[in-house]
């Protein structure tokens, strides 16, 4: 331990080793935490239209969907997490799928934001296209998910533990003239 | 400081020591392969670790960080999660999160991607004509996360003299040093 080379090897392999296990450190203990927590969706408009979709010459069935939506999701974050991915889907079954998923509406909470959500007459964020023209009449669920996103780790898909149905119109909305 | 004693080494080594240390540098470059091979058979996917190339992901993962990666098939891919996929006839491979999907009866499944810090979906990154993303198409599924560390891959790809330099003064070490 006589030279520079030595000394800055010794201290390199120590800093990587430290940071190492801390990271590991990190992970284990943020592994098993439950990270679901309520939530509250409600549907304050749903209309649906039949329109072109950007990419394609065909009419698809277009959803207008206003929600609103209650959360606290402040002590999900912890030493571990830096940041939740929420995003709000909707399922529903049609003839011609059987599965049908689709994010309206997505956010991120870094840590150290405000994690309680209180959104009232939301508009979604993304277009709520069906593969077809099978949306009227059919029964949809709208479900908060979140996506933990650690420092180092595991990333959770954090499951609901409910969900908001509602009922799409049977009829095309009409074009007030 | 390294001249003097590397070379009065490697002249007092015969035949035997230098077959020795081919050796040991081929049982490294071994164990490494079987390694990443096996990682390859666990999680089911071509490629279990990557990197992450671009900023599109961002605040979530920046350039440089590391994904592991599962790949298996019995378990269906839901909207939400982050997929690394490939588009026909490019080999960069594209992390970014499903917004959209749709199964029919038969089982076939398509989604829609968009990166996080993107403002619009990916069908601007799809092929020509090609409108979703199959299964087939997917290498896997984002499962676990490491900050900074593949940044060392990123600086070899973009310099290729930094590559070639660490390989080769690894390879002079190997074979040199004694122990």
């Amino acid at each position: 331990m006589h030279t520079v080379w030595a000394r800055a090897n010794a201290v390199f392999a120590f800093s990587v080793s430290v940071t190492a296990s801390v990271a590991f450190a990190c992970f284990l203990t943020t592994h098993v935490l439950d990270n679901t927590r309520p939530a509250t969706i409600g549907v304050d408009k749903a209309i649906v239209k039949n329109l072109k979709d950007f990419y394609v010459d065909q009419k698809k069935d277009l959803g207008i969907v206003h929600f609103s939506l209650k959360a606290n999701l402040t002590d999900v974050f912890n030493w571990n997490c830096k940041q939740l991915f929420l995003y709000l889907m909707a399922e529903y079954e049609t003839p011609d799928n059987k599965v049908n998923q689709v994010v309206l509406w997505d956010k991120i909470i870094r840590r150290g934001e405000n994690a309680v959500l209180n959104l009232r007459k939301q508009s979604t964020k993304y277009y709520f296209f069906d593969d077809g023209s099978n949306l009227r009449g059919r029964e949809v669920k709208l479900s908060l998910h979140w996506n933990v996103i650690p420092n180092t780790g595991y990333m959770w898909m954090v499951k609901p533990q409910s969900h908001h149905s509602f009922i799409i119109p049977e009829k095309y909305a009409i074009r007030k003239q | 400081m390294l001249s003097m004693d590397v070379f009065g080494e490697l002249r007092r080594m015969n035949k035997r020591q230098v077959y020795f240390q081919f050796l040991n540098f081929a049982m490294i470059v071994a164990s490494a392969l079987m390694m990443w091979k096996g990682m390859m058979v666990v999680t089911g996917s071509e490629s279990p670790i990557v990197v992450v190339l671009s900023g599109s992901m961002e605040p979530a993962f920046y350039r440089g960080d590391l994904l592991f990666l599962t790949n298996y098939q019995q378990d269906k891919i839901e909207a939400g999660e982050i997929v690394v996929f490939k588009i026909d006839g490019r080999d960069i491979p594209i992390v970014h999160r499903v917004i959209k999907l749709h199964e029919n009866e038969d089982g076939k499944v398509k989604f829609l991607t968009k990166g996080d810090n993107n403002e619009v979906d990916d069908r601007g990154l799809y092929k020509p004509g090609q409108l979703w993303v199959e299964r087939n198409h997917v290498v896997g599924r984002a499962r676990g996360f490491v900050p900074y560390i593949g940044m060392i891959t990123i600086l070899m790809n973009d310099y290729p003299q930094v590559k070639y330099a660490i390989l080769g003064l690894l390879g002079v070490f190997v074979l040199i040093h004694r122990e």
